[in-house]
């Protein structure tokens, strides 16, 4: 298809098209699902209602952290925001117990089912024959909270990471960042994205844009990951103004402060830029990743197929049955073509044999009754030439003796007349 | 939005959070990858599609024109890029060509249909592919079909009705009287009731603008109340007062192609490229293509098993399937051979007694030939016994002969034999 670039003359107005795509979106409403896991204590809850400025946990909905387990669960709570004429359904699933065991293995295991499941459940609403309205319950991104130890992240840290890098955006967070000075944070944060490389952890990315000027900012973010952040449910009056921070003897930590801590820019990242990034990255890469898996399980789980054994096949499973389909039909047909074939030859033969066989039947027929009538032939010439004779034969005794008879006669009356 | 029934609740913000800047998140994505509009315009030959469509986005776009001996209809497609500010557009055209021109038109409807369906097979292909790229997909399908309708006459003729009644369930519709500047007002006025009523009484659904909506809905539904929209086209600039504008000019006046008065042309762009671009994209998604691949799951044997409030599992759907299918291919093999040796078994068993008559009737000859044979030797010992017969009788007669004259020769002798004495 040939693409040409063209100059409108004028104003056409299809540059309203954003306009359009904007009042559709807000009309329709947005929706988002924020998993929060780390140990209890470590300020999840308090960060949440920090982030959302609104009271999502509270005496009433209590956090991860006071609802104790004894087997890490997944929970998820449903609030519905609205800003500015535009409506968020935030759905935030936490993880009570995770970590907090003696025995943490596999703690894991109840996130990645639960991951899982809800990209079965719209993998499965995405298949229907009917499909209607899909809600989309998928999580769209993971605050993983690192203890803010200063040394380095835990066995279970990395473990986690490494196993859900690749179902879910994964933003480490350093939780409780008021506890380590500016130079232990910057050590600590060091150190934890030197593990991070080396255990080849794929946390999220900031894509990258057209605009110079993103990209500036972006980089600067990139400098300061993990982001180290401190959250507050308390408004302390700071010279003069009224913030969200934590009040100590010795001052007070700012929520909102660059230089206290990085709140702002994980709020500002998650939710004022990046918040659509999230959904896309997650529809575009990790769903079609556990999608591709899921469906290339069943084809080759499939009956015999000796193709689907070479190469992982893009296509889609029905593509697939309609290629054997057709496939299969021209075997047939070609089958068909090849049975016919032979049976027509085999046909062909016997009929010639027959007809061979006839022929030569004639053809003896035809030369024994030649024979026949030639030996006819010669028995009548035989007899004829025979009976020719014979009769010469008796026409000639016939005259001989008649010769005889005469001359007897002649010597008879030659003896009477003449002797004396 | 669909809300679950699970607990959920309203809250209030006690500050600036900022995620209502998410609007502006997913038109700042798609503006950065451009949008993409696929239109169709049907009409006879000479109809006036090419030029309108150049009237409508301002600019020339190349186009052969049509003779009318086109043997059959068919569809010629071209793709632009414009760009108007900073939004980009990826904009297809799909003319029909020969359209109407055959003597014999049952044809015509075909070739349209099957390029609309084969452009949501290629999409339904790319969703049902394993590794799929849906999300920089080049998406080919109609987004709208501006149905021309020829300004002569009173009604629609009935390759309009038929071609609107096929296309309705595929495509958003919008009917549009062509070269309305033949018609006088009035004429125009009846024209568009008929039209009308026609297509409402033959069942057709053309596509209807949104009036739900609060900012656009009032623009939309007095739109929906001048349709069909009776355009004029026009690349040519014509001087009018002291400003140039796109017109026809005849000896008694010209046409302004942007004068509401003259036609509906501005509510046609208004509309088409303004108001309701988007919703069309949407329409053709969620409606025209989900009914689209309904149909051909469903004629591929797929349902749903239950209502949504189970979920059935994808893989045991699949397995089963193919299982069937499977299933079916060898059972067809396995008839078709049975038909083959059906097959061979008789036509041996024909030619076989056909062998058997064969021989039959060479036995029935051979017989004869014995028969003959038995006579002949019967008539040649014949002949020998006569002949011997004969021989012996020349013999006995030669041996008479024989004594007889020596019997005559010693006679004289005797005589003499007398005379002596």
């Amino acid at each position: 298809v040939l693409q040409q670039q063209k100059n409108l003359d004028g104003y056409v107005g299809f540059a309203s098209l954003p306009n359009q795509v904007y009042r559709k979106s807000v009309k329709r409403g947005f929706e988002f699902t924020l998993m929060v896991v780390g140990e209890s204590g470590l300020g999840k809850s308090t960060l949440i209602n920090s982030l959302f400025l609104t009271d999502l946990y509270s005496t009433e909905y209590p956090g991860p952290s006071h609802r104790i387990k004894k087997t890490v669960q997944v929970e998820q709570s449903k609030v519905l925001i609205k800003e500015g004429g535009v409506q968020l359904l935030l759905t935030i699933v936490d993880t009570p117990g995770f970590g907090d065991a003696v025995d943490n293995s596999n703690c894991w295991q109840p996130i990645i089912d639960h991951i899982d499941s809800k990209f079965e459940d719209y993998l499965n609403s995405e298949s229907r024959v009917n499909r209607r309205q899909m809600p989309d319950s998928r999580i769209h991104c993971c605050l993983y909270f690192i203890a803010p130890s200063g040394h380095g992240l835990k066995p279970l840290d990395i473990e986690f990471m490494k196993r859900l890098h690749e179902k879910v955006n994964v933003i480490p967070l350093i939780a409780k960042a008021d506890t380590l000075t500016p130079e232990e944070c910057q050590q600590f944060k060091k150190q934890i994205m030197r593990e991070i490389q080396e255990h080849k952890i794929k946390i999220y990315e900031f894509p990258e844009t057209d605009d110079e000027e993103e990209n500036r900012l972006v980089k600067k973010i990139k400098d300061k990951l993990p982001l180290a952040v401190v959250g507050s449910n308390t408004i302390i009056e700071v010279n003069g103004k009224r913030v969200r921070g934590r009040q100590y003897p010795w001052g007070v930590a700012e929520v909102e402060n660059s230089d206290h801590c990085d709140f702002t820019i994980l709020r500002d990242m998650l939710i004022r830029t990046h918040m659509q990034d999230l959904k896309d990255v997650t529809n575009n890469v990790h769903y079609e990743n556990y999608r591709s898996r899921k469906l290339a399980a069943v084809t080759y789980n499939g009956v015999d197929n000796n193709k689907a054994k070479g190469q992982l096949s893009t296509k889609s499973p029905l593509a697939q049955m309609e290629e054997e389909r057709r496939e299969h039909v021209a075997k047939m047909k070609k089958m068909e073509m090849e049975m016919e074939q032979v049976f027509e030859m085999k046909v062909k033969e016997k009929v010639q044999k027959l007809k061979d066989s006839e022929a030569e039947l004639q053809r003896r027929h035809e030369q024994m009754k030649k024979n026949l009538e030639a030996q006819h032939k010669e028995l009548e010439e035989k007899r004829r030439v025979f009976e020719d004779e014979r009769s010469n034969w008796e026409l000639q005794q016939r005259l001989e003796q008649q010769k005889m008879e005469a001359s007897r006669t002649l010597e008879k009356n030659k003896k009477k007349g003449k002797i004396f | 939005m669909v809300i679950k029934n699970e607990e959920m609740r309203s809250l209030e913000l006690s500050g600036q959070v900022g995620f209502n800047s998410l609007p502006h998140q997913v038109v700042r994505k798609l503006v950065s990858q451009g949008f993409c509009f696929n239109i169709l315009c049907v009409g006879e030959t000479g109809i006036g599609k090419s030029t309108l469509i150049n009237t409508l986005f301002n600019t020339t776009f190349e186009n052969e024109e049509a003779d009318h001996y086109e043997p059959e209809v068919k569809l010629r497609s071209q793709t632009y890029e414009l760009q108007e500010h900073t939004v980009k557009l990826k904009l297809t055209i799909v003319h029909t060509v020969g359209f109407g021109d055959q003597i014999n038109k049952d044809e015509s409807c075909k070739p349209i249909l099957d390029y609309i369906e084969a452009q949501f097979e290629k999409y339904l292909e790319e969703e049902l592919k394993i590794k799929r790229s849906l999300s920089n997909y080049d998406d080919t399908r109609i987004h709208i079909c501006l149905y021309f309708i020829a300004p002569t006459g009173h009604t629609l003729k009935s390759l309009d009705l038929v071609m609107m009644k096929k296309l309705d369930s595929k495509v958003n519709i919008i009917p549009i009287i062509a070269k309305a500047d033949i018609m006088s007002k009035t004429d125009l006025g009846n024209l568009k009731k008929k039209i009308m009523t026609e297509l409402q009484s033959y069942g057709v659904q053309i596509y209807q603008f949104p009036n739900k909506d609060e900012e656009v809905g009032e623009i939309n539904s007095s739109l929906n109340a001048r349709l069909p929209f009776a355009v004029v086209g026009s690349t040519e600039d014509v001087k009018i007062g002291n400003r140039m504008v796109k017109a026809r000019s005849y000896p008694w006046g010209a046409v302004q192609v942007e004068n509401e008065e003259h036609c509906d042309f501005v509510h046609l762009r208004e509309m088409l490229l303004r108001v309701n671009m988007d919703d069309l994209r949407e329409q053709t998604h969620s409606r025209h293509y989900e009914l689209y691949r309904r149909c051909k799951l469903q004629e591929m044997g797929f349902k749903d098993t239950d209502p949504d409030s189970q979920s059935f599992s994808l893989q045991e759907m699949y397995e089963a399937k193919r299982r069937e299918f499977f299933k079916e291919l060898q059972h067809r093999e396995e008839s078709m051979r049975q038909m083959f040796v059906n097959k061979v078994k008789e036509t041996e068993a024909e030619l076989k007694e056909k062998e058997k008559e064969l021989h039959e009737r060479f036995e029935v000859l051979k017989r004869m030939h014995q028969e003959e044979k038995r006579n002949l030797e019967e008539k040649r010992r014949e002949l020998e016994e006569e002949m011997n017969a004969f021989n012996r009788r020349k013999v006995a007669a030669e041996t008479l002969m024989g004594q007889a004259l020596q019997g005559c020769s010693q006679q004289p002798l005797k005589k003499e034999k007398d005379k002596k004495k």
